[in-house]
């Protein structure tokens, strides 16, 4: 079993509601010195076997369709040891 | 006329939606998300609620169930298609629609008597309304933030494709306070207002939400 991990982000031009709520609650909470949170999704994928480039080619293809909305998301994809 | 509803997990408003069809002088037709059979209707609304796997994103599940293949296939040769609410999110996830709905800026959940200019009239829902009329029809949304990139919104409204605006303050946070908006043959419409929910005295805060139902009615018996 090989685990793969995809990451989404908002994009950088897209309002992140989330992040900025996380943000203003940061600092009264005592934690400064944060300028900014951005608030993404974190995807861990178990595959069958080795992750094989053909494996990753396949997930790559589910993040952009499924795991994240091009429109107003990022993803990137990795393997994790 | 014969107006399918489709009903995903999670739909809450498609019952209002059929009601609204049937005050609008037309016959529902009940569809179910699990089912591809469009049953022969003229036209499908696509009604607000939640849909299964809003987990992930609003609508991105709800975009591959079977009978979102056949309204896609459908919209593409023509049918009209209206989205509200939940059912907007499923169209821009189902890339009939450009774009994509956030959360809202004001981070809450927003319910209103939202104000609407109707923007164009060159849509299949929306043949019945005067170009510039405002209308009143409740709004709610958490996640009805309209967004899309310069060149797209530039696209919309070069196109006429904007179909209602909010008209006073911003209520979650939409480009250009962009409320609807159609596809280039202005069969699919999606919006995030409620008409549906303004269609009676007695329940709505006015009767405005009709005229899109009406609209469908006329533009599929002058068709």
């Amino acid at each position: 079993m090989g685990r793969v991990v995809v990451d989404v982000m908002p994009k950088p031009e897209i309002l992140d509601p989330q992040g900025k709520a996380v943000a203003s609650a940061l600092p009264k909470l005592g934690f400064e010195g944060i300028a900014s949170v951005r608030q993404g999704k974190r995807f861990e994928l178990e595959v069958e076997g080795e992750v094989t480039e053909e494996r990753l080619a396949e997930v790559r293809r589910a993040a952009e369709t499924l795991l994240s909305n091009p429109v107003i998301e990022d993803f990137t994809v990795r393997v994790e040891a | 006329m014969r107006v399918g509803v489709v009903t995903f997990p999670g739909s809450l408003d498609d019952r209002d939606a059929a009601r609204a069809v049937r005050v609008a002088g037309g016959e529902p037709v009940v569809l179910w998300h699990g089912d591809d059979d469009l049953r022969g209707v003229d036209a499908v609304v696509l009604p607000g609620g939640f849909s299964y796997g809003d987990y992930l994103r609003c609508g991105a599940i709800a975009r591959f169930a079977p009978v979102m293949r056949s309204v896609v296939e459908a919209a593409h040769g023509g049918l009209p298609v209206l989205g509200i609410c939940n059912g907007f999110q499923v169209l821009c996830e189902s890339h009939l629609l450009p774009g994509a709905l956030i959360r809202n800026d004001v981070r809450r959940f927003v319910c209103v008597d939202q104000r609407l200019r109707v923007e164009s009239t060159a849509t299949a829902w929306t043949a019945d309304y005067a170009e510039g009329q405002e209308v009143v029809v409740p709004l709610k949304n958490g996640e009805g933030g309209y967004v899309a990139d310069e060149a797209t919104l530039d696209r919309l409204e070069g196109e006429g494709r904007v179909v209602v605006r909010y008209v006073g303050p911003n209520p979650n946070g939409s480009m250009r306070q962009i409320a609807g908006i159609a596809n280039e043959r202005g069969n699919v419409v999606g919006l995030m207002p409620h008409p549906e929910h303004a269609v009676e005295a007695l329940t709505g805060p006015t009767t405005d939400g009709l005229g899109f139902f009406t609209s469908v009615l006329h533009q599929v018996v002058s068709a």
